[in-house]
């Protein structure tokens, strides 16, 4: 009984004496490997060239802020709780007065720190936070030597108040929307 | 004195250019491995990573040096030394370049036309034997003991069907001198189209002296973690390693003279250069020559996979040595054929 048509009768054949001589099977594997000297290279020099990603890529996390520049996150735990590798702790501070302008509200996050190493990318806690302050970006995250160096604070999360050092998370956005 | 120091200048850069193409050779091998499978190789230390074989080399001179508990001291060092003494010598006979003329006064470039050069390099490359024997028994650990035997009866097997391939050369020839061997291919007349088969077992043994895939079973990581220099490490196997490139660069260079002519190339009268000039060229087209069979030397590293044990063994007794033979027996027709010996 034919089952599929990938099938094939196994044979005992003796080889030729032009397959035993194995010279000729020798040249035109040398041939294959010559015409491969001349291919593309499949090689991404990685720091210096990217691949393109897609816009809804998940990478190193951004903390927003707000049109007037103050911080969006309040320190719920929101995301650190749904966060499946546990990778996210944080502590809560209160507002002091005249700090108005760098928190949007009476609570903050005086501590928010990612453990690149655990965090899996999944982007849950983007999924869980009820004040749009966190996102995943397109950007990687850079290799190190020390493991203590992948754990970010807020210095690496929080975007910067300019708008040059603000970062762009609309097409991310703009793509979740879409359906 | 003279005579001394012209000697000495020439060992020196010969010394010199063997051991710069060695380290060289490491980087060609890389880059070639990794241009022949669609790969970009080592780029990262200076321009397209040409700094790579000296970052390999400070590498290799940092490592700890380890001498084993067990290990025979003596002969440990021993091992290693031998290897990369052999493979520095055999460069002594091969004809670089023909002669140059320099204030009125001849000069051979060449350190030493031995009349015997052939059998001297087959002496000095079957010292280079006990070098790998020494060093796999003195580790006093079984894997590197299973190399070293591969090796050395490898090595064996092979020289014999290349002293054969060698031997029906030289009936054509008539003489041992390599620099007369390369003298008598004037132009074109290259020995390789007089002794296609004699070219093509020697050039199968060349794979097999040089420890190169497809015969490198004496280091085949997959079976004998790696080989005989498995308990080696910092310069000492730098030495190995290093010894089998000089060895790849000599084998190649002893190709190229005996099969293809050395330093002659086609139309060389017809340039109407200077003596001096034209020396020049040959020596840069040899080298040339050379180039291409280290290339093709990896090139077949890249491209078959090694040999078994058993097939190894069978190709080399009975195969390459009856096949040499044959060749022998061919060759010494023909040339008595032609002297009008044969049938009378």
């Amino acid at each position: 009984m034919q089952l599929t048509n990938r099938s094939q009768i196994v044979v005992n054949k003796q080889m030729t004496f032009w397959e035993k001589m194995y010279l000729p099977a020798i040249i035109s594997g040398l041939a294959i490997t010559v015409k491969h000297l001349f291919r593309k290279r499949a090689t991404v020099k990685y720091p210096e060239e990217t691949r393109p990603v897609s816009a809804v890529y998940r990478g190193w996390h951004v903390l927003k802020r707000d049109e007037q520049g103050r911080e969006n996150c309040t320190a719920c735990g929101l995301c650190a709780v749904a966060c499946p590798a546990e990778a996210i702790t944080m502590t809560a501070a209160e507002r002091k007065k005249g700090e108005e302008h760098l928190y949007r509200e009476e609570k903050y996050a005086a501590v928010y720190e990612i453990n690149m190493l655990r965090c899996i990318y999944c982007g849950l806690c983007e999924e869980a936070c009820p004040k749009e302050a966190i996102f995943l970006t397109d950007r990687m995250v850079p290799s190190d030597l020390l493991r203590s160096s992948f754990i970010f604070g807020k210095d690496k999360l929080v975007e910067g108040t300019s708008p040059e050092t603000k970062i762009d998370i609309s097409q991310r956005t703009n793509a979740h929307r879409k359906p | 004195m003279e005579f001394i120091i012209v000697k000495f200048v020439l060992v020196l850069i010969v010394f010199l250019v063997s051991l710069g193409i060695a380290a060289y050779s490491t980087y060609a091998e890389r880059k070639i491995a990794a241009f022949l499978q669609d790969r970009v190789g080592p780029d990262r230390a200076g321009p397209f990573g040409l700094l790579q074989p000296i970052a390999d080399g400070v590498k290799m001179f940092m490592k700890e040096e380890i001498i084993p508990t067990n290990a025979d001291k003596g002969l440990f060092i021993l091992g290693p030394s031998i290897m990369m003494m052999t493979a520095c010598m055999t460069g002594v006979v091969i004809p670089w370049g023909d002669t140059l003329f320099i204030n009125g006064t001849e000069y051979a470039v060449q350190i030493t036309d031995v009349n015997i050069g052939i059998l001297y390099i087959f002496g000095v490359v079957s010292i280079g034997v006990y070098g790998i024997m020494i060093g796999g028994w003195a580790s006093n650990n079984k894997y590197s003991l299973m190399g070293a035997i591969r090796a050395s009866s490898q090595m064996i097997s092979y020289e014999l069907a290349m002293g054969l391939s060698i031997i029906a050369l030289i009936m054509t020839t008539g003489t041992l001198s390599i620099r007369e061997i390369v003298e008598q291919q004037q132009g074109f007349h290259w020995n390789v189209f007089i002794q296609p088969l004699g070219f093509l077992l020697f050039i199968i043994c060349a794979f097999a002296e040089c420890n190169r895939t497809p015969f490198d079973l004496p280091e085949c990581e997959t079976e004998l973690v790696g080989g005989y220099h498995t308990e080696y490490s910092s310069m000492k196997l730098g030495f190995y390693l290093f010894a089998e490139y000089i060895n790849m660069f000599i084998s190649s260079a002893i190709i190229a003279s005996l099969y293809f002519g050395g330093y002659n190339f086609p139309f060389i009268d017809q340039l109407g250069l200077s003596h001096n000039m034209l020396t020049l060229l040959g020596t840069l087209i040899f080298f040339g020559k050379i180039f291409f069979f280290i290339f093709f030397f990896m090139w077949v590293r890249w491209t078959i996979p090694r040999f078994r044990y058993d097939q190894l063994m069978h190709l080399g007794w009975r195969i390459m040595i009856p096949l040499a033979l044959v060749n022998i027996l061919l060759t010494a027709g023909v040339v008595l054929w032609k002297n009008g010996q044969l049938f009378n």
